[in-house]
């Protein structure tokens, strides 16, 4: 390595950003110690960091009052699924903005990412009674399709970004080569792409998970995700901290570990060309 | 499994035969309170009962809202029964998007419902709403603080000596507020308390041409007179305080007084939940002489909209949820003080129940409301702390929004009042009134 | 290099992102538009007529429309500006070598997996409450009055808490970019004694600011539609009403389609302001 460093620096780097790291966590370490207190030990003063009496009563009284597991199974699928989707539809999209650019092609990634702008509220009304004529409401169907075309503009130009920088010369081998187009992004293109492909999903498996607008109004009992649990212990009555910090946690455990799980492969193409 | 329960379960697996055919499931929007998460445990009852099974829809007051007007204006048919109020179940009676509850069984006893709320749910006579359970507001205050204080609360108070005492319990140095009100935004939250406060200062939303009456000496009082007190002996951030922020500082020792909805009786006298559980006492919401209290009407309700396939499954769950069976089934099971209140003359009239503290107190301060006659001055409007009107709540949430700023201090009262007459006369006039 | 049967083969591809984007953006947009012009009522019985443009100017003479537009502004600005500064600063950081660079990058992100609803509800009931909050508990342990946050201090409130969503966003794409800097080019800067202040002014500013015009361009989009975070800490009251609260507030609390279609309409012409706005500043940047 070039550049050397002494241990002595090392040590402060090391200390700062810890401190850093923790400060920011910390509202979520707060609220995952805060979920095993009592109540009352939830807002006493001065606050009890470790010492209280751990309990699992508020995952208990939070279990009891709702079904977790099908709130996460419909949040798996319609994060998972609107995702893969939208991956499908995005990569030829992508694949000819990168590789058969036109004079239009920045305007027309713009115009997508446009879209994005619309007020989600401003639009409920319209909506509801479009989902209503397709009978999709309350179904992980007309969700899966919304999320999908909601995260679709940030997917293409994930994608694209990414392609481009895949050197066009190996395409052309394979095209002498005599390989079909689809066989050139099945084959070709795909597997050089794959670290940008898993970004992409995990990058847009987050932002369909944490969608909190139209999963919360688009559905009632059958596809309601987790966003729609959390919407059952925003402000119950009484102390409540304990258990919205169960319940909480709960929500946004999952995304969380499958987050830090990932955590290598979402950086790695997480660039949207923002690198040379 | 107790015995009882096992025949029960038992003769319903018998019946369940009978029923199975006509067996369905029925969706239920409701909100997050105690009370009807309460009834969701009792779900099994319902279904050993009818063979009708229930999926729940359970939501934040104001997401439920948003969810069930937006859901019945498009006609989306995503729930069976919706959990509604006395401000929506008239409009959306009179607009024909509710099913009529008039011919409920002769079990049910609907004669027992009480009249306050049967007349709060009704539109034009016909009932379409049954009231799961219904409260008005009173004050609930420490008795052990208003000792001290050398004070005696009376059974009727006047707005002076709530302020006088207020004064005297507060005690900065031990966190220890007089008095904790809603000051926050919001047309169910600050927008009712205000409401329901500016009826007994002869304050009114509208005169009997439908004109905004903000910029009159009556709201001017009222909203003065809730600052200085609030000020005085309020707690800090009142004016982001809603009910369940004011449960949590009263339930921790912190308000020597709260004027609330007669429903959080049974929490603060909880031992559960509550340090001052044995230390509460309750008065009628207070007055200033002029003939209307401060306390409001309100009920929340069982509706079924019009267009769902399943209307006699939804019928049967509200007759077992509003029903005297079920208030005995929680009373059997949780205790007198944890039944759905407010809601039947047959509860109050049950020396069991009578021996709950805040039974009187609650009856008495729902008898005292009028909806039909709400202000001191006439009025062309229905409802206490509301006006039953749609444009009501657009409004209302935009002026508390006011008040809220007023009640932090970031405009005057003047400048709080003017906007609100501003904003009220232009929704009043963009709705052709 | 493209043929022309590639070029069709091209937009053949390109067909199903576009036409589906096409129709997402056109039925509600037409209906938006459509609606904005009736005098649409639900609550009244439905569609009461031809409106003319009394809804566009009832929503833009109302007294809460320009403040909405500062309060817009003020979040998404104060959000992007805190976001990247801390975000380059954070980025440097973890930049350089340390014991746990994973596990402190993992404790950096963690916030981004955070749902709006359950950040806004954490922060203003255990951190910002000025009773129980954690941050009047430490007030109040050195002896201060409590600041009641959500009230004197609406707007810090909110972009505290969007900044601490969005700070992990930016300072992951922003490391990226500095690690894809060139070390020889820094050594060789070191070497001819250029002090820290300016390589980081000559060389990592300007090789970041492809980076920086992504951040600000995804979380413009992303900001302009904070809902949550206001919906639970101060519910639309001091001055933090934005517009999209306020098109919330119309459609949703008063009932009135039409009149919140307008609005509607409004914060799409903001939102393409604010766009073309970006794209002068910094599109220039964007390699597309």
């Amino acid at each position: 390595m070039a550049r050397s460093i002494t241990a002595r620096r090392k040590t402060i780097n090391t200390a700062i950003a810890w401190s850093i790291g923790l400060l920011i966590f910390f509202p979520i370490l707060w609220t995952i110690l805060t979920s095993f207190k009592s109540e009352a030990d939830a807002i006493a003063f001065p606050p009890k960091f470790l010492f209280f009496d751990w309990t699992l009563e508020n995952y208990a009284v939070v279990q009891e009052r709702s079904d977790y597991t099908r709130y996460l199974w419909n949040s798996i699928i319609i994060a998972g699924l609107s995702t893969l989707i939208g991956v499908i539809i995005a990569i030829p999209a992508a694949w000819s903005m990168a590789f058969v650019p036109s004079r239009h092609t920045k305007d027309i990634l713009l115009w997508m990412l446009s879209t994005k702008m619309l007020p989600a509220v401003g639009v409920l009304y319209p909506m509801y009674l479009i989902f209503i004529k397709l009978g999709l409401l309350d179904t992980r169907t007309g969700l899966v399709m919304v999320l999908m075309l909601i995260n679709l503009p940030i997917i293409v130009w994930m994608l694209y970004t990414y392609f481009k920088e895949i050197p066009g010369e190996i395409l052309e081998a394979a095209r002498m080569d005599g390989a079909s187009l689809p066989k050139e992004i099945i084959y070709v293109l795909t597997p050089m792409a794959v670290p940008g492909i898993a970004s992409t999903l995990l990058l847009n498996f987050i932002l369909a998970w944490n969608e909190a607008f139209w999963t919360l109004n688009l559905t009632a009992a059958k596809a309601a995700p987790l966003t729609a649990f959390i919407a059952s212990y925003s402000s119950p009555e009484g102390l409540f901290y304990a258990k919205l910090s169960a319940a909480s946690t709960m929500a946004i455990a999952p995304i969380l570990i499958m987050g830090w799980f990932s955590q290598k492969q979402l950086v790695r193409g997480l660039t949207f060309g923002a690198v040379k | 499994m107790t015995f009882t329960t096992r025949t029960l379960m038992g003769a319903c697996a018998i019946s369940a035969f009978s029923a199975a055919a006509f067996a369905e499931t029925i969706t239920i929007a409701t909100v997050n309170n105690g009370d009807m998460i309460r009834m969701q445990s009792y779900t099994d009852a319902f279904t050993a009962k009818t063979g009708h099974t229930v999926e729940w829809v359970t939501l934040e007051e104001n997401v439920l809202r948003q969810r069930v007007t937006t859901d019945i204006t498009a006609k989306g048919g995503q729930f069976d029964i919706m959990t509604i109020g006395m401000y929506e179940t008239p409009i959306w009676g009179k607009n024909g998007w509710l099913v009529p509850l008039n011919d409920l069984s002769a079990d049910y006893d609907a004669a027992d419902i009480l009249p306050a709320m049967a007349g709060g749910l009704s539109y034009d006579g016909t009932l379409f709403a049954a009231p799961f359970y219904g409260e008005s507001s009173m004050v609930m205050y420490r008795t052990d603080l208003m000792e001290k204080a050398g004070l005696t609360m009376p059974e009727a108070p006047t707005w002076d000596f709530i302020r006088e005492a207020a004064a005297k319990m507060t005690d900065r140095a031990t966190e220890t507020n007089g008095i904790c009100l809603r000051g926050k935004a919001g047309w169910g939250e600050g927008g009712a308390v205000i409401t329901a406060m500016s009826n007994s200062f002869g304050a009114r939303w509208f005169d009997m041409d439908w004109k905004p009456q903000f910029d009159s000496a009556e709201w001017a009082n009222t909203i003065t007179f809730f600052k200085g007190m609030m000020d005085e002996s309020g707690p800090t951030g009142y004016a982001t305080n809603g009910f369940n922020e004011n449960l949590s500082l009263f339930q921790q020792g912190k308000c020597g007084m709260w004027i609330d909805a007669t429903v959080a009786a049974s929490f603060v006298t909880n031992a559960k939940d509550s340090t001052v559980a044995d230390k509460v006492g309750f008065a009628l919401a207070p007055d200033n002489g002029l003939g209307k209290r401060s306390n409001w009407l309100w009920a929340w309700a069982l509706a079924i909209p019009a267009g769902t396939q399943k209307v006699d499954a939804a019928k049967s769950f509200i007759e077992w949820a509003t029903s005297k069976e079920y208030i005995d089934l929680v009373a059997a099971k949780e205790g007198w003080a944890n039944v759905p209140p407010g809601a039947r003359q047959s509860l109050y009239d049950n020396p069991e129940y009578q021996k709950v503290p805040f039974a009187k107190m609650t009856l008495d301060s729902i008898l005292s409301a009028n909806p039909n006659e709400p202000t001191v001055q006439p009025v062309p409007y229905v409802g206490v702390q509301f006006a039953a009107i749609p444009e009501f709540a657009g409004i209302a949430t935009d002026v508390s929004q006011e008040f809220a700023a007023a009640y932090a201090g970031q405009q005057t009262v003047e400048e709080a009042l003017a906007k609100a007459q501003a904003i009220a006369t232009d929704a009043m006039e963009a709705a052709g009134y | 290099m493209a043929t022309k049967a590639s070029r069709t083969a091209a937009r053949m591809m390109m067909a199903p992102a576009v036409i589906v984007l096409l129709g997402w953006m056109l039925v509600p947009l037409i209906m938006t538009l459509w609606f904005s012009f009736r005098n649409y009522l639900p609550l009244r019985g439905g569609d009461l007529g031809f409106a003319g443009f009394d809804n566009y100017v009832r929503f833009i003479t109302s007294s809460a429309f320009w403040p909405a537009v500062l309060a817009t502004l003020t979040i998404v600005l104060g959000t992007l500006i805190i976001t990247v500064v801390l975000g380059v600063l954070l980025a440097l950081l973890l930049d350089q070598p340390m014991w746990g660079q994973g596990i402190v990058r993992i404790l950096v992100i963690a916030p981004f997996f955070v749902m709006p609803t359950v950040s806004g509800l954490v922060w203003k009931n255990m951190f910002l409450d000025s009773v129980n909050g954690l941050f009047a508990h430490a007030a109040r342990a050195i002896g201060v009055t409590p600041v009641e946050w959500i009230i004197e201090a609406p707007f810090f409130s909110i972009i505290l808490i969007t900044s601490w969503t969005w700070l992990p966003f930016a300072t992951l794409i922003l490391l990226t970019a500095i690690q894809s800097l060139d070390s020889e080019q820094l050594d060789a800067a070191e070497m001819d004694g250029a002090p820290k202040i300016k390589r980081f002014w000559y060389i990592i500013v300007p090789h970041m600011s492809r980076a920086i015009t992504v951040v600000i361009l995804i979380q413009t989009i992303f900001l302009l539609s904070v809902f949550a975070e206001i919906f639970v800490t101060t519910a639309g009251a001091f001055g933090s009403k934005t517009l999209t609260y306020l098109i919330y507030q119309r459609v949703l609390e008063s009932q009135n389609i039409g009149l919140g279609s307008a609005g509607g309409v409004y914060a799409i012409i903001l939102a393409n302001i604010v766009a073309v706005f970006l794209m002068r500043i910094v599109g220039k940047n964007l390699d597309a």
